[in-house]
């Protein structure tokens, strides 16, 4: 098929893999996919498995529900129990655990929880329902905080007064520094998110190496796009450089989407924001501006969340940083299946431990 | 958290969370061996007459798609159950659900279809009953039928699969739930999907009639292709080894999948058999297929193999295999 069967074409698959084999490496390199369709497309179609044994390819923090902290499931789940209240979210979320319940079992229970496909839809909700407060919870990093931003200012130049969003987003490269810092994570270079970089631009990256060293090439999600980028890695550290590369040229340019960015510049401002997996990382959120207060969940609705709390022995926060595969997690397979989750890593459809689950369970190849 | 304290949507989805209501709720509660064995339809006994009797609920919301509608579902979905138990479809009852306000012209619509459906069958829809509830209290209108039918002799080795057995499908697979999806989404396609609904009987009794060693037959319905690979492996030694690519999908179903998200392979169908037969006789079995119109696109799409110990794989893209899980229920649209 057009636009997919090219960029899965095995004869230059093959190639590419020689390719990566014949770079001669000192030693034993990690890379991390930073993002979680990234990681799937890697499980779907064996890449993990197809590398050189000295290449290791870790998954990151790239998947928004994962990182999103069980505080704001809570949070979520305690507006689904107003009764004026319909949320709405994007379908991956309803099944995350928070601390004591799931926006699914809310809607079991009574709660008007209803899964859209757009933030749009949302708004037409909003519309369509003026006696209700219709609020979107908003979970997603630069790719989905544009669209999320655009309705925002949308509802506010429309004067509708019964439209709230509760901002999660999160914008990837301060988590991507603090892997750098942390002195337990060991990665000589990224498999930067195609989708991200389209909208801030593959010079996002450039700090990564320039400051600490780190090979960053920005991938699109076909095997030959991930096996392209892999190569262009294993060059850089054969050559002893560290640079941005972009073989994501279809999709991505240095500045990335100005548009877009402007949009997000007029309905958010950086905040610190808590990840999975890292705790709270400066300037690494977005928060709704204090102009659009009167649309922001959080500054409307006064609601108690609880003080959240973790699964026992769930390893999510060492998954998400790389520091751990999924197969070492005591709970992975056992206790947590993406029937019954433990940790966001198993439910979210992108998540590492739903991939490996899925994929690589018992993969032979 | 703990186990759910109620029904969710998952439940019904087909995946493990079905599988689980349905032996902790009903299995332990109505006990029998009829049931026990869980298939499309129960095998009962009536004096010597051996038959096939299964029943079906309907909810599908939009109730007209491209290809079906609400009413072609009720119908060929148990003639379909019957069909795959190795019996002769004979009698159906057919039980409505209206809700107030529904338009008679869309009820006449469904029954139209439901009777033309019967009579490409072969059936009869000989019973029948009609309730009517409060505006809000259904959607639009559900539809509940039963059926019955004559269990046929059936071959040596029946129920029987074993590793070196070919699995074959009928056509290509996730164009109804994705037509019922983007029907329901309002997403519109210059190359539209179509649901495959229709009465798989007259296929499978020019199978049986070819006299092949058939081995198991069933319908891919909800949970799709992956759901029943899945029963069919689950609790052997062997396990079912799928070549992906010899899997047929649409174009517009592959297209449709990709962009949201969702794999065709886990897509319900209305009209595919996935049929297992013996090594020697499955060229023999694609030929009876394709020579059906609802067969042409039949294929060969793997084998059972030993050792797998009940799961199914599916070859990866270049070579090495990778798990084709059982579906978990609902499919659900992502964030990115």
């Amino acid at each position: 098929m057009r636009y997919i069967d090219e960029f899965r074409d095995p004869a230059a698959a093959v190639a590419l893999l020689d390719e990566i084999r014949r770079v001669p490496l000192e030693g034993p390199v990690t890379f991390m996919e930073v993002c979680g369709s990234h990681t799937m497309a890697v499980s779907r179609f064996g890449i993990r498995h197809l590398l050189p044994p000295a290449v290791r390819l870790v998954s990151g923090p790239g998947c928004p529900v994962c990182v999103t902290p069980v505080r704001l499931v809570d949070h979520a789940i305690a507006l689904a129990r107003l009764p004026q209240v319909i949320v709405t979210t994007f379908g991956d979320l309803i099944r995350v655990p928070g601390s004591e319940s799931s926006l699914e079992r809310e809607r079991a229970a009574g709660a008007d929880v209803r899964v859209v496909y757009s933030t749009l839809d949302a708004l037409a909700l909003a519309r369509k329902e003026p006696t209700r407060h219709v609020v979107f919870l908003g979970v997603g990093f630069e790719t989905t905080a544009p669209t999320v931003a655009a309705v925002l200012l949308e509802a506010d130049a429309a004067g509708l007064t019964n439209f709230f969003v509760l901002s999660d987003h999160k914008v990837m490269p301060p988590p991507m520094r603090a892997l750098m810092e942390a002195p337990d994570v060991a990665v000589r270079g990224f498999l930067c998110p195609g989708h991200v970089s389209a909208i801030i631009g593959s010079d996002a990256y450039r700090f990564l190496a320039d400051q600490y060293g780190a090979s960053c090439v920005v991938a699109g999600f076909e095997p030959l796009d991930i096996l392209q980028a892999l190569l262009a890695l294993v060059r850089q550290v054969s050559e002893g450089r560290a640079e941005v590369e972009n073989t994501y040229g279809r999709a991505v340019t240095t500045g990335g989407n100005q548009a877009a960015q402007a949009v997000l510049d007029r309905a958010f401002v950086p905040c610190d924001a808590e990840w999975r997996g890292f705790g709270i990382i400066p300037g690494s959120g977005l928060a709704i501006r204090p102009e659009l207060a009167h649309h922001d969940a959080a500054h409307v609705f006064d609601v108690q969340v609880p003080q959240p709390r973790e699964t026992a022995g769930c390893r999510c926060a060492d998954i998400l940083r790389g520091t751990i595969t999924p197969p070492d997690c005591p709970l992975f397979a056992r206790s947590c299946t993406p029937v019954d989750p433990k940790g966001a890593c198993m439910v979210s459809s992108e998540g590492t431990c739903a991939a490996y689950y899925r994929y690589e369970r018992r993969a032979d190849g | 958290m703990k186990a759910p304290d109620r029904v969710l949507l998952a439940h019904g989805g087909g995946g493990s969370l079905s599988g689980r209501l349905i032996r902790e709720v009903f299995l332990s509660a109505f006990d029998n061996p009829a049931l026990a064995r869980l298939t499309d339809s129960a095998i009962v006994s009536l004096g010597s007459q051996s038959l096939a009797f299964t029943t079906d609920a309907y909810v599908v919301t939009p109730p007209f798609f491209p290809g079906g509608n609400i009413g072609t579902l009720a119908v060929a979905g148990t003639v379909n159950d019957l069909a795959v138990s190795g019996a002769v479809p004979r009698f159906l009852s057919c039980s409505f659900i209206l809700e107030e306000g529904l338009l008679l012209d869309d009820l006449r619509r469904v029954v139209a279809s439901m009777a033309d459906t019967a009579a490409e069958a072969g059936v009869i829809l000989a019973t029948g009953d009609t309730k009517v509830v409060e505006r809000g209290g259904a959607d639009g209108i559900f539809i509940t039928t039963a059926g019955i039918g004559e269990l046929r002799d059936l071959p040596e080795g029946w129920l029987r699969p074993r590793p070196g057995d070919q699995v074959l499908i009928n056509g290509s697979v996730g164009d109804h739930g994705l037509t019922v999806l983007a029907a329901r989404e309002g997403l519109r396609f210059d190359n539209p999907l179509r649901s495959d609904c229709a009465p798989l009987n007259g296929l499978i009794e020019h199978l049986f009639a070819a006299g092949l060693r058939l081995r198991w037959m069933r319908d891919a319905t909800r949970g799709g292709l992956a759901a029943v690979l899945n029963e069919l492996a689950d609790g052997h030694t062997w396990g079912v080894a799928v070549r992906a690519e010899s899997v047929p999908v649409s174009p517009a179903a592959r297209s449709l999948g990709e962009i949201l998200g969702i794999d065709p392979l886990y897509v319900a169908n209305e009209g595919k058999v996935v049929v297992v037969v013996a090594e020697d006789d499955a060229r023999a079995a694609l030929e009876v297929m394709r020579a059906h119109p609802l067969g042409r696109d039949a294929a060969a799409i793997g084998s059972l193999e030993e050792g797998l110990d009940g799961l199914v794989t599916v070859e990866t893209y270049l070579g090495g295999r990778r798990i084709l899980d059982m579906p978990l229920g609902e499919q659900l649209p992502r964030i990115c």
